[in-house]
């Protein structure tokens, strides 16, 4: 008798040393799939989770019933804000490279999803960032010396010196404190617009995952809870294809897609093109009108490609091929709304030339001004005594003493 | 006043609170309709509505995880987890996001959840419906732990816990939700209204968290306890004939030391006991703390008296148990030391 149990274990497409094979992935053309209705049934828009929204054709043209209402200014300060986003990673990475910062984690090749939803939300939704979701914060407002000084722990840190780089928060813009446990925020947004449902208001909250997070337990409690109680809230999956070496295929997203992760409860799931930013503006417009008026939650899978490392202590070399981001079929955001924009007559290379090195001066100007808060090797350094606030809100007896321990402690050894 | 078991006590603090802050809401399995499989909130929905007594999903972690959502968008939001032996699946968001967002954004994001676990065996409940996992939560930094001994404390530190901006893990002894209960579940239950912290206001009153109460005093011997213990801890020194304080500690976090230290430096002996497994159980602490403070005027070793270091097992539930032969056990073993 022959046993015809088997364990699969799921293998990503290539290798290092071998050609980059994105024949997994399913497109959809341009502009094919058709907008439902805001308060279309779940149950009759199921083909959205399983198709791929696309507005801009391969030639950078827009197409379809997707094609949002941006006005050219809009699409330019979008462009603006994911090309600053792409100048401040580079400009991190190369800081952590060079010993200035402990880490860092780019954005390369996901810019869209951040500049393209958070431009499509109101500026009081409320949003439950991942780490990798840096443009979210640049297009709130979060200015480029308070994001440098996060990252360098210093005297003007939001964060007070107490979390690693990359994890802001920013309570005027609306932005939750980023964790490193991953897809902790997915029950705190979906908590947070019941919130607002109960208050009777209509601010929608919206969070990010990555495909790899969407195997935690927090994710299926934040979709069962939000079908449960049809918050007001986006669920948004950024698949990037990989979760530092571990391909999606290992958070299940061989056989069905991510966007497909809340049919079963009732969560209309929409699958689209992470790097088209119309694609990725207009579905997430969708949703918030959906959730403002009362439908409920709504997931959305980004199909989109990390580019860079998964952080600065990861050699993606190691475990994918090198050259598999240039093969990628949706190609770069940056540059497909470059061309969408230059072809429409709205912007050439030469302002891109230029904008890029207005961007990388204004980064430069920022960063200066950052060190001056204080760095990892010179002052001005933060208070040590403030290490014991703000784990309760009033400081409780104990933690004076050991902060007084600590405070003489430093005075002998000084 | 009035007479009012343990549960009548939460209620009426929940009651109080829902009435006074319309920020307040609960959330939790069976909470709604049904009012709470130990009633704690029974009547509630009726008078507050869906909207602010919600009936929740069988998935802790999502009932803690959307509580700290609740309670980042301006809400007070009360959590019930069915039994302390759930509250597993939700430790992830307790340890790493409720206890430590304060922190972790500057001081900028809290969320003033309060989480109420019925724990503590003596209810034929076995090794998943009787545990007393408390030390676990004291181990975190950002959270504060409770655990009332009678009705008029468990009113008054749930409104504390509450109405704190800090998070707070409040525990239930379960098996003193009807009444007070001395070890021996041979003897016929006495009700709450026998005992004067059965006698409750109707009204609005509160404990602070961070005190703990001198049940009785005496002169022989200090004994640290709280829950149940409380109780078990009274009966067995009335039974040794000896005059000893006995110490509820009631908010395990933050830990009122200046009580304890008055009472181990006044006696010089000192128990320690709870129902919880002895090794790391929270009497660890509790004697570290005593022989920091205390080692001076100490006569004799601190002796703990736990559950033994096993699982709570249904069948033998009474000899894991730490009833009043063990402690008095303990106490001849303290009282005897030169």
């Amino acid at each position: 008798m022959t046993w015809k149990s088997r364990l699969h274990i799921p293998h990503p497409s290539a290798r290092p040393g071998e050609a980059p094979d994105f024949s997994y992935l399913s497109l959809s053309e341009a502009g094919a799939v058709a907008q439902p209705a805001v308060d279309a049934p779940a149950s009759e828009i199921e083909f959205l989770a399983h198709e791929l929204v696309r507005v801009l054709d391969d030639d950078g043209i827009a197409r379809g019933p997707w094609i949002p209402d941006l006005t050219p200014g809009q699409l330019l300060e979008a462009q603006r804000l994911m090309l600053l986003t792409r100048q401040y990673d580079d400009r991190m990475h190369r800081m952590q490279r060079q010993g200035k910062i402990t880490f860092f984690m780019q954005s390369l090749g996901e810019e869209a999803v951040s500049i393209g939803q958070g431009m499509a939300l109101e500026p009081d939704d409320m949003l439950f960032p991942a780490y990798r979701n840096q443009g979210l914060f640049i297009l709130r407002n979060t200015s480029l010396v308070d994001l440098m000084c996060q990252c360098l722990s210093n005297t003007r840190d939001m964060c007070k010196g107490r979390q690693m780089p990359v994890m802001y928060h920013n309570v005027k813009g609306k932005l939750f404190s980023v964790s490193g446990n991953l897809a902790t925020q997915y029950p705190h947004a979906v908590g947070w617009a019941m919130a607002s449902a109960i208050k009777g208001e209509d601010h929608i909250s919206a969070a990010w995952v990555g495909d790899g997070s969407t195997a935690e337990a927090d994710f299926h409690h934040a979709l069962t809870f939000a079908a449960v109680y049809q918050a007001p809230v986006i669920l948004n999956v950024v698949n990037n294809q990989w979760a530092i070496s571990t391909y999606q295929g290992f958070a299940g997203g061989e056989r069905r897609a991510f966007a497909a992760r809340g049919l079963g409860l009732g969560i209309p799931g929409i699958r689209v093109d992470g790097n088209d930013l119309l694609a990725v503006y207009a579905v997430t417009r969708w949703a918030a009108e959906r959730a403002r008026s009362g439908g409920g939650p709504t997931l959305i899978e980004h199909v989109t490609y990390r580019g860079g490392p998964h952080s600065t202590s990861d050699d993606p070399s190691r475990y994918r091929p090198k050259d598999e981001w240039q093969a990628f079929p949706l190609g770069d955001p940056v540059k497909r709304l470059k061309q969408h924009l230059v072809n429409a007559g709205h912007w050439s290379e030469e302002q891109h030339t230029a904008l890029i090195a207005e961007l990388k001066e204004t980064i430069i100007t920022a960063w200066k001004e950052a060190i001056t808060y204080g760095t990892m090797t010179d002052g001005p350094s933060l208070d040590i005594s403030e290490m014991f606030d703000d784990v309760y809100e009033e400081l409780p007896d104990y933690l004076v003493r050991q902060r007084q321990q600590l405070i003489e402690l430093k005075g002998r050894r000084s | 006043m009035s007479q009012m078991n343990m549960i009548q006590a939460i209620n009426s603090a929940l009651d109080v609170l829902m009435e006074k802050d319309p920020t307040v809401i609960i959330l939790g399995q069976d909470v709604g309709y049904f009012g709470g499989v130990f009633r704690c909130t029974d009547g509630l929905q009726k008078k507050y509505g869906e909207h602010r007594v919600i009936d929740a999903p069988i998935a802790e972690g999502g009932i803690i995880g959307s509580a700290i959502g609740i309670g980042v968008n301006g809400l007070r939001p009360v959590a019930e987890i069915q039994f302390a032996d759930y509250i597993y699946p939700g430790l992830d968001q307790i340890i790493s996001e409720l206890a430590r967002l304060r922190y972790r954004s500057g001081g900028e994001y809290f969320s003033p959840v309060t989480i109420r676990a019925p724990c503590g065996g003596g209810i034929r409940g076995g090794q998943t419906h009787s545990q007393s996992p408390e030390a676990l939560f004291t181990h975190l930094c950002g959270i504060k732990t409770v655990m009332p001994s009678t009705p008029y404390d468990a009113k008054g530190l749930l409104i504390s816990a509450i109405e704190s901006n800090d998070p707070v893990v409040f525990f239930e002894p379960k098996r003193i939700y009807n009444g007070p209960f001395d070890g021996d579940p041979n003897k016929p239950s006495i009700p709450w209204s026998k005992h004067p912290a059965g006698e409750v206001p109707k009204g609005y009153y509160s404990i602070p968290l961070g005190k703990a109460n001198l049940v009785q005093e005496g002169t022989e011997l200090s004994i640290i306890t709280y829950g149940t213990m409380v109780h078990v801890a009274q009966a067995a020194v009335n039974q040794a004939g000896i005059s000893a304080d006995i110490i509820d500690v009631r908010s395990l976090v933050p830990l009122d030391v200046d009580t304890l230290r008055a009472s181990v430096e006044k006696t010089g002996r000192c128990l320690i006991a709870h129902e919880a497994s002895k090794f790391s159980g929270f009497g660890a602490e509790l004697a570290a703390t005593v022989q920091e403070e205390c080692f001076w005027h100490l006569q004799a070793p601190i002796v703990r008296v736990a559950g033994w270091e096993t699982p709570y097992p249904h069948a033998f539930e009474w000899d894991y148990f730490p009833g009043q032969d063990r402690i008095l056990a303990g106490i001849r073993e303290i009282m005897e030391s030169v």
